[in-house]
């Protein structure tokens, strides 16, 4: 029936509105909900909260024996799409007077870098993560080119 | 002793009339009217702006402007000097006389709607025998100012808001006027001071049964349509037409338009208001009870205040709520839905009426 259909449409259509109007008073009256980041302010007083799997630049994170995860692979430099990363290999000596590939240097242009996460993904050691650490202005840009392997470091035992 | 605005007035004109001669005494009213008006226009722009942008914010999970003042109060007033000191420019290629002229149009329309608003008992600017007929008149006048500007820009954009605004008021001023109607035919007069009158043992809302909630909800729809307020801002639509029939406006002229949309919303809130809500009645329950004695000592101007913002904050509600509909959406919902339901109901009123069933 054709004013069947139109009653039921009216109120179908006050019943969706009505939906919609409670959630906004609910935000309305729960001002505890804003997510608004007051930035400058709340990193003074340390209420900055940012998302846990928020991208700002990478690091390779070293254990106390100041030793990284990082094979030297170039997975992530192949995988990087605006050539940010470089790896520049040597090759060790290890105690049975063998020849290994290991990384000398790591090269991160974080001026390049779009944080797209591709590298972290590619890595099959999980040697590279990305950090919280967003504010990234510098007076120099030659700053911006990292080295992210520490002096001194070698790759950790058992790891291929 | 009760706070009355009457008694300020008459003795005013009490003075000026001993004083002066009537003519004179006139001019002086007129002066100070004139001077009241234009003061409370400038409150509106500057609380009803910051409202608005407080209450999206916090609709939508944000905190909104929270730099100048404190809590970010003195945002529209920084905002009004920033627009003061702007170049009032006129580009080449527009038709300098009308498009000089629109954003006056819009505002002067909006000062005279005002004349027949009953703030309080008494305080009425004109309480002429046919009020709220003038005001559905003279607000739509508006719509010229808006087509006005639209045309003059010489812009597809503006010209396409205007004459989407055009088509918008002309549609809804229908089911505004026919749930106007609904009130002036319960109260039997179109006298503003008649109408607040008959609601003086209860407001009509609840009087009047289904057919004046259905006929509130009508005119609330219908009044954010006519003041070009989402979700039905089609004449300006900033995602499609940048900013429709104002695009070309800048400084002074662009917060004219500006501040007359915000005036525009405060008049039909208001007529909303008087109609529906009592306009400055006091909120009573039956008589004579201790209740009532209480609400009588809250001075009339409190209560139409409040029952205005009320309703100004209902329609921002559903502006920052709903999605802006389209050209033909907005055109379907006018005359397939709200005009039959308003005729309808048009008619279940007048039965209430004529057998007296309304309490």
């Amino acid at each position: 029936m054709f004013i069947v259909d139109y009653i039921k449409e009216v109120f179908g259509a006050i019943k969706s509105l009505g939906t919609g109007m409670r959630r906004t008073f609910w935000y309305f009256v729960h001002p505890k909900e804003i997510i608004t980041e007051q930035y400058p302010e709340n990193k003074e007083n340390g209420q900055l909260i940012l998302a846990e799997r928020f991208r700002g630049e990478v690091v390779m994170p070293h254990d106390e024996n100041n030793e990284h995860a990082c094979t030297g692979c170039t997975a992530c430099e192949l995988a990087c799409p605006n050539g940010t990363i470089k790896i520049v290999t040597k090759f060790d000596i290890t105690p049975e007077g063998k020849k290994k590939k290991a990384i000398d240097q790591f090269v991160y242009r974080l001026e390049m870098c779009t944080m797209c996460n591709l590298c972290v993904e590619a890595c099959p050691s999980d040697a590279i993560i990305m950090t919280n650490d967003f504010e990234h202005s510098v007076y120099d840009r030659n700053e911006l080119t990292k080295i992210l392997n520490k002096p001194g470091s070698k790759i950790r035992d058992g790891i291929e | 002793m009760k706070f009355s605005l009457e008694y300020i007035t008459k003795s005013v004109d009490g003075w000026l009339n001993a004083t002066f001669n009537p003519t004179i005494a006139f001019l002086i009213e007129s002066v100070i009217v004139m001077v009241l008006v234009i003061a409370l226009f400038a409150f509106l722009g500057l609380v009803l702006v910051i409202m608005e942008r407080k209450v999206a914010a916090f609709m939508q999970i944000r905190l909104g402007p929270n730099r100048v003042g404190p809590k970010g109060m003195f945002q529209t007033v920084a905002d009004t000097l920033k627009l003061i000191v702007k170049e009032g420019f006129t580009p080449n290629n527009v038709d300098k006389f009308l498009f000089n002229l629109a954003p006056f149009i819009v505002m002067i329309t909006a000062m005279v709607a005002m004349a027949p608003l009953p703030f309080a008992n008494g305080f009425q600017i004109w309480d002429v025998n046919i009020g709220i007929l003038f005001i559905t008149a003279i607000t739509s006048v508006s719509v010229i100012g808006i087509l006005m500007a639209g045309w003059s820009s010489n812009n597809k954009y503006s010209l396409l808001g205007a004459m989407r605004s055009g088509a918008q008021i002309v549609s809804y001023e229908l089911s505004a006027g026919l749930s106007i109607l609904v009130i002036v035919m319960l109260s039997g007069s179109l006298r503003i001071s008649d109408i607040v009158a008959a609601q003086a043992d209860g407001w009509w809302i609840f009087k009047g049964h289904i057919p004046v909630l259905i006929s509130f909800v009508i005119f609330i729809i219908a009044a954010t349509a006519e003041t070009n307020r989402a979700p039905f801002d089609m004449a300006e639509a900033e995602s499609e037409l940048t900013a429709g029939f104002h695009t070309e406006y800048s400084g002074m002229k662009f917060a004219l338009f500006f501040l007359a949309e915000y005036v525009n919303i405060f008049i039909v809130c208001a007529v909303g208001a008087t109609l529906f809500l009592g306009g400055w009645m006091p909120l009573h329950f039956g008589t004579g009870t201790a209740f009532n004695t209480v609400m009588d000592y809250i001075p009339g101007i409190v209560w139409f205040f409040g029952k205005t913002f009320l309703l100004i904050f209902i329609i921002m509600w559903f502006r920052w709520t709903f999605p802006r509909l389209r050209i033909d959406q907005l055109l379907n919902l006018e005359w397939k839905y709200l005009l039959p339901i308003c005729l309808v109901n048009l008619l279940l009123a007048t039965i209430i009426a004529i057998a007296g069933w309304h309490f």
